[in-house]
């Protein structure tokens, strides 16, 4: 009789086992493929800082060949290559300064007031976001080329046109980072401002500037990545002039040396400590402000 | 507001391009002669994208439903990709499949390819690099859709007995749809253009449109001719979007962009 009792007790236990079981297989599944997935993302940046400690023999940097610290304590030691680096980092500079400046008033501007056309601009702002680059660069290179109604100024591809390619795409994403952080604002606190005789400009400087610093800080460093990173934009209205981006393009075709890699894996590593040091300081922020 | 009356400008400028004739001749030049490359493009990437989907939605739950306090660190290894330089990415992608690389005499060991068989070069890397560098724009939207589901409903599909499959398919991807949509797009429209990839991975025979259209404007300064073709390039993924769109519902296209 006793495994008539088990049988009827089973059933009861049973199911929790196995499904608690089948879980943790369902689990981990999930997690073993995100680790694979992560890996594919991650692989590629790995092969790019080991790559750049390689001492290649001939002038393509693809196959391992010996450790050498060569690379990183003679960055520039490669024709061309300081002063693309030098050109990427002016226009991504001046860039996505005007971008913050001209995408923070034009954010104000869709927030907080009502003008004819506000629709359409809002759509317009999406418009470089939503049009592949090589469209984009396109459209801005016949522009250039075409001296369109701006042809007074007589622009030559290169430094120019390169930054106010750059600017063009760089306005809608400060203008949507800074929106967003706008969007979630209360515009009493200007009027509470403006109750107790601060004038506009007072208000903006002392209440609605530090209520969106954040958004604005964001919305330059977005920019400043981009324009670094830009390659297809920058290459249709360059000219002779090489950003970092397009001196990789030109190199891949009869060289690659390693100190490509090195420069990518410094730029990749300024990045991620920006990017911890924000995730640090919100981590210190959040016991304080939180809830 | 001065950069974005030049954007609405720049598209009136490319029909009237160099010549300043009202030259047809370009459009249907785009339509005969690159057909091949057009398609070619808009299956790459449509591969990719899905490739990327089926990729970034078990990633992006994972992170979302499992990530714990370690959700941001996560989201940051996602990004990571974006603080290298699409060029040196789609670079490390050669290394990783060159002849000699590991990946390659691997798959030779196990038979998988033959002894000669390579990687670079193919359609597969082509695709495979196309999809690796377009991944965070998908996983992305995904995540923050899986995010902002409420647990209480899919708790509720459990109550209401529901199995775990089931509440899946009911409730969690349905809410998560809006993320989906936004995440084809984001990495449907720039794929359709890409020409790195094709350029550092591929062949010749691998050309997409936008290695015609660079060639163009680059190499032999037939701009009107590129311009006709960027502007088709953009016209059938207007097409192609809208008709997305409306095959996942105008409701969700709304909640998707908005």
């Amino acid at each position: 009789m006793t495994t008539a009792v088990e049988t009827v007790a089973a059933p009861r236990h049973r199911p929790g086992v196995l499904s608690r079981a089948w879980a943790l297989v369902r689990r981990h599944t999930l997690t073993f493929f995100a680790v694979l997935a992560f890996a594919y993302l991650l692989v590629p940046i790995v092969v790019v800082v080991v790559f750049s400690f390689n001492d290649p023999i001939g002038r393509f940097n693809f196959a391992w060949q010996g450790f050498t610290l060569d690379n990183w304590l003679h960055p520039f030691d490669y024709p061309g290559l300081s002063g693309a680096v030098r050109l990427s980092i002016e226009i991504a500079l001046l860039s996505s300064a005007f971008a913050t400046v001209i995408g923070t008033l034009m954010a104000m501007a869709l927030v907080r007031q009502r003008f004819i056309g506000q629709g359409a601009t809002n759509l317009l702002i999406f418009l470089p976001m939503a049009t592949p680059e090589i469209v984009m660069g396109s459209s801005l290179l016949t522009l250039f080329l075409n001296q369109g109604p701006f042809g007074i100024f007589g622009f030559r591809l290169g430094f120019v046109t390169i930054l106010i390619a750059h600017i063009m795409f760089n306005i809608s994403f400060v203008v949507v980072t800074v929106r967003a952080r706008l969007a979630g604002k209360d515009q009493h606190l200007e009027e509470a401002a403006a109750d107790l005789y601060a004038s506009p400009l007072t208000a903006f400087f002392k209440v609605t500037l530090p209520l969106i610093w954040p958004g604005i800080l964001a919305g330059f460093f977005l920019a400043f990545a981009l324009s670094v990173d830009d390659f297809v934009i920058t290459y249709l209205v360059a000219g002779a002039d090489q950003t970092f981006p397009l001196f990789v393009w030109g190199a891949a075709r009869v060289a690659v040396p390693p100190q490509i890699n090195v420069i990518g894996s410094a730029i990749f590593f300024i990045a991620v400590a920006v990017m911890l040091a924000n995730v640090l300081w919100q981590w210190r922020r959040q016991p304080k402000g939180a809830v | 507001m001065y950069y974005l009356a030049k954007t609405s400008l720049n598209s009136g400028d490319i029909f009237t391009g160099f010549t300043f004739t009202w030259a047809w001749e370009n459009y249907s030049d785009a339509f005969t002669l690159y057909r091949a490359h057009f398609i070619r493009s808009l299956e790459y990437a449509g591969l990719a994208t899905i490739f990327a989907f089926l990729i970034s939605y078990p990633l992006a739950y994972w992170i979302a439903f499992r990530g714990g306090r370690w959700k941001n660190l996560l989201l940051l290894l996602i990004i990571a990709p974006f603080f290298v330089t699409y060029l040196i990415r789609t670079l490390a992608w050669k290394t990783i499949l060159s002849d000699d690389g590991i990946v390659v005499s691997t798959l030779q060991n196990l038979h998988l390819i033959s002894s000669d068989g390579r990687l670079l070069a193919t359609t597969t890397a082509v695709i495979a690099g196309i999809t690796y560098n377009y991944l965070p724009f998908m996983a992305l939207p995904i995540y923050v859709s899986l995010e902002q589901i409420d647990q209480r409903l899919i708790e509720a599909a459990e109550d209401l007995y529901a199995n775990r499959a089931k509440a899946f398919f009911k409730v969690t991807f349905p809410l998560s749809l809006p993320g989906v949509f936004a995440g084809t797009l984001l990495t449907f429209i720039p794929a359709a253009g890409d020409f790195i990839n094709a350029q550092l991975l591929g062949t010749p025979k691998q050309q997409m449109i936008g290695n015609v259209i660079q060639s163009k404007f680059k190499v032999s300064a037939d701009y009107p001719q590129a311009a006709a073709l960027s502007f088709v390039l953009m016209a059938a993924i207007l097409v192609l979007i809208v008709i997305y769109a409306r095959s996942v519902g105008t409701e969700r296209v709304t909640t998707g962009t908005a």
